[in-house]
């Protein structure tokens, strides 16, 4: 049974408490939205990724060279 | 300027891990608060973990964080509002170097007062590879009625459990 540490400042003692079935759901559905979270977080990353080196490839295409397209992001 | 601090309490997790760590019955008799994290947990990753903190107990939509974080390549922010915690970063995870922990402290000031309460925070995990993460955050406890920090509970983010050793200290700081 997952446990959870309590520290009683008043006290010093710490405590070791098993979880609730509540909390156990809790904290699975948590992991799991975090999850999905991280997810889309990378997905977003990696388009955003992709459409810039998307631009920079019709950019060269259209002649500019390395150094003026990376002026444009200045 | 701070001039004093106090530990009020540490707490080290024992061999069975702990799902989460938490701070209670903390006195109002200090001007700060400030923590220092030493924590791996058991998230499958090698890019270590967040870490969900809340006060007292408090699982509402008040929180917020906005956050800077860097790869060892690359850099990245977020930010988040109205959410049920605030997060700080990063822990060790499971797939990072074994018996590493990452390195954290928190700071919160003023936090007796009666507006919302800010936090900024730092940390690093350690990985000894070319990937390793580190970050900044700055976050808010905005509840509607608000009220002194009596509690505060750290949580993994992705992870469910703390490994062994792995340690908390609160400290208090007055300013005087």
């Amino acid at each position: 049974m997952p446990t959870k540490l309590v520290v009683d400042c008043s006290t010093g003692v710490t405590t070791e408490v098993e979880l609730t079935a509540e909390e156990i759901a809790q904290m699975e559905a948590d992991a799991a939205a975090y999850a999905e979270q991280k997810a889309q977080e990378e997905a977003a990353a990696q388009a955003k990724a992709e459409a810039k080196a998307a631009a920079e490839a019709k950019l060269a295409a259209l002649g500019l060279t390395a150094d003026e397209i990376a002026a444009l992001g200045k | 300027m701070a001039n004093t601090y106090t530990a009020i309490a540490t707490v080290t997790v024992g061999a069975g891990g702990a799902s989460t760590i938490e701070f209670t019955s903390i006195p109002a008799t200090y001007t700060d608060l400030y923590v220092l994290l030493s924590l791996r947990d058991n998230r499958a990753s090698t890019s270590g973990d967040n870490v969900k903190v809340t006060f007292n107990s408090d699982t509402s939509s008040v929180y917020s964080y906005r956050l800077l974080y860097g790869d060892g390549s690359s850099a990245g922010s977020a930010s988040g509002s109205s959410e049920a915690q605030t997060r700080i970063q990063y822990a060790s995870a499971d797939n990072q170097t074994a018996s590493t922990f990452g390195s954290l402290n928190m700071y919160v000031p003023n936090y007796t007062s009666s507006n919302a309460k800010s936090i900024s925070s730092e940390g690093a995990s350690e990985n000894n590879a070319t990937e390793a993460y580190m970050g900044l955050t700055a976050g808010l406890w905005n509840p509607a009625t608000q009220a002194a920090i009596t509690s505060i509970k750290f949580a993994p983010y992705n992870g469910t459990n703390w490994k062994q050793y792995s340690t908390a200290t609160l400290y208090g700081i007055k300013n005087s």
